[in-house]
C-alpha cells in the first residue's frame, strides 16, 4: 500500500490499493467494512435480506470493476459506494438505467495531492459529527432523504435541515475540479 | 464557454443523488451537471452526506458464504455497459435518452419546433428549437417545469438563461420565454404535468401537439 497516502483514512488507503494494484486483501478489507453496512442500509428501505445481499454483491463487484473511477481528491470512499448502491437499487426498482452525468475524463496518473485528500476526509468526518449531533427526528429526516424515502418537495419543505454544512464541502470540491480541468489543457 | 449562472437547488440535488427525482427531471439534472462544475461539486457533496448515512447504518450480519462467493467472482469476464458520449451540443445523458439518434424536429408553427422524447402520466421530456426573437406562448404550469439551455439563450420575466443554465418554474410562475437574438435557442424541457396555455388557440392545439 502506498506510502504517499499513509495519513489518509484506512478505507481510502485500501481503495487506492484496489485501484492502483488490484489488491485483493485490501478489497476483502473494504468488503468487511462496507458489506454489512450496505446490507443494513438497503434493508432499511424494506428490501428483503435475500435481495439486499444480491445488491450488496452487485455493488461490491462494481467497486472492484470501476475502481479506476475512484478519486479521493473529490470524495471519500463511502460517498462513492453510496452512489453506486443507490444507482443499483433504482435500476432494479424501476427496471431502467437511471440518467448519470458524463464522467470527467481526468488524468488519475497525476501526482496525488495529500493535503487535498486529507481536506476531503476532514470534511467527511465533520459531516459525520454534524449528523451524530442532530436531534433524533432531524437525523431521521436526513437519513430518509438519502435513503430515497422522501420526494424533493418533501426535502424542500424541511426547512431547518443543516444542508448549510455542505457549503464548504462544495467549495472544496469545486476548486479541485477547476484545478484538475486546468491540468488537462495542453 | 462561460460557466452556467443558474443552478439546481439543494433539495433537488439531494433527491437526484438518492434517486427519488422523477426520470424526466433526472435526465435534465444529469445533463446540467455534465455542463456545470458547480453542480457537479455540489452533487459530490450530497454523495458525501449519503456516504455518512451509509457509514452510520447499523451493520447486519451477512450469510456465511457471501464473501468467499464474491471474492471468487472477481476474475469473471466483464464487459462494461456502453455509455453515450456528448454529441455536439447534446450532453451524454441526453444522447442516452435519445438512444444515440439525432433529434427529429417537428414544426409547431410560429418558429417553434419540438421533438418529444417521452410523454406520459409521470411527465414529459422534449427538445425545443425556437427561432431567435420568437416567444413561446404565454403559459403557466400544473406542476414543475425544468428547462435546460443547450444552444443560444432565452429571457423571461425572471432573467436571462444561456447555455448550461437551468430554469426551474413552479405552478406560481406565468412567464413568456423569448429566444434572444443570435442562434436559434435549443433547450431540453422536462415537466411532471401537461403545460396549459393562456391563449385560446394554443389551448386548442395542445392535445394535437402535446405541447
Amino acid at each position: 500500500m502506498s506510502q504517499k497516502s499513509a495519513d489518509a483514512s484506512q478505507n481510502t488507503v485500501w481503495m487506492i490499493a484496489v485501484r492502483d494494484n488490484r489488491d485483493r486483501q485490501a478489497f476483502a478489507a473494504l468488503f468487511d467494512f462496507f458489506a454489512p453496512r450496505l446490507k443494513g442500509f438497503i434493508m432499511r428501505t424494506g428490501t428483503s435480506a435475500h435481495q439486499a445481499e444480491e445488491i450488496v454483491q452487485d455493488v461490491m463487484l462494481t467497486v472492484w470493476r470501476k475502481a479506476a473511477m475512484f478519486d479521493p481528491h473529490r470524495a471519500p470512499v463511502s460517498a462513492w459506494v453510496y452512489q453506486i448502491a443507490r444507482n443499483r437499487q433504482i435500476d432494479i426498482l424501476r427496471r431502467e438505467n437511471r440518467p448519470v452525468p458524463e464522467e470527467l475524463k481526468l488524468d488519475v496518473e497525476t501526482e496525488p495531492d495529500a493535503s487535498q485528500i486529507l481536506a476531503v476526509e476532514q470534511e467527511a468526518s465533520h459531516l459525520k459529527t454534524a449528523l451524530s449531533r442532530l436531534k433524533p427526528d432531524q437525523r431521521e429526516i436526513i437519513e430518509k432523504a438519502y435513503l430515497g424515502e422522501l420526494t424533493h418537495q418533501e426535502i424542500s419543505s424541511q426547512t431547518g435541515l443543516p444542508l448549510g454544512t455542505i457549503k464548504s464541502r462544495i467549495r472544496l470540491g469545486l476548486e479541485r475540479l477547476r484545478h484538475e480541468l486546468k491540468d488537462l489543457k495542453p | 464557454m462561460t460557466a452556467p449562472a443558474h443552478h439546481i437547488p439543494d433539495a433537488m440535488l439531494a433527491a437526484y443523488a438518492a434517486g427519488t427525482l422523477p426520470h424526466v427531471f433526472s435526465v435534465a439534472v444529469a445533463s446540467h451537471i455534465s455542463l456545470c462544475l458547480h453542480c457537479r461539486a455540489a452533487l459530490e457533496a450530497h454523495q458525501s452526506v449519503g456516504g455518512a448515512v451509509l457509514e452510520g447504518a447499523g451493520p447486519v450480519a451477512l450469510s456465511a458464504d457471501l464473501k468467499s462467493d464474491l471474492l471468487s467472482r472477481l476474475d469473471e469476464p466483464y464487459i462494461p455497459a456502453p455509455t453515450y458520449e456528448r454529441r455536439g451540443i447534446y450532453p451524454g445523458p441526453l444522447v442516452a435518452e435519445l438512444k444515440g439518434r439525432a433529434p427529429r424536429w417537428k414544426s409547431l408553427g410560429m418558429g417553434v419546433r419540438q421533438d418529444i422524447l417521452s410523454a406520459g402520466k409521470s411527465g414529459s421530456l422534449r427538445l425545443l428549437h425556437i427561432r431567435a426573437g420568437q416567444a413561446v406562448p404565454d403559459h403557466s404550469h400544473n406542476g414543475l417545469e425544468m428547462t435546460l439551455v443547450l444552444q443560444g439563450s432565452f429571457s423571461d420575466e425572471t432573467g436571462r438563461f444561456g447555455v448550461g443554465d437551468i430554469e426551474i418554474a413552479t405552478e406560481d410562475l406565468e412567464h413568456t420565454p423569448v429566444a434572444d437574438e443570435g442562434a436559434p435557442c435549443i433547450c431540453l424541457a422536462a415537466t411532471d404535468a401537461p403545460l396549459r396555455f393562456s391563449g385560446l388557440v394554443p389551448r386548442l392545439l395542445q392535445p394535437l401537439f402535446r405541447i
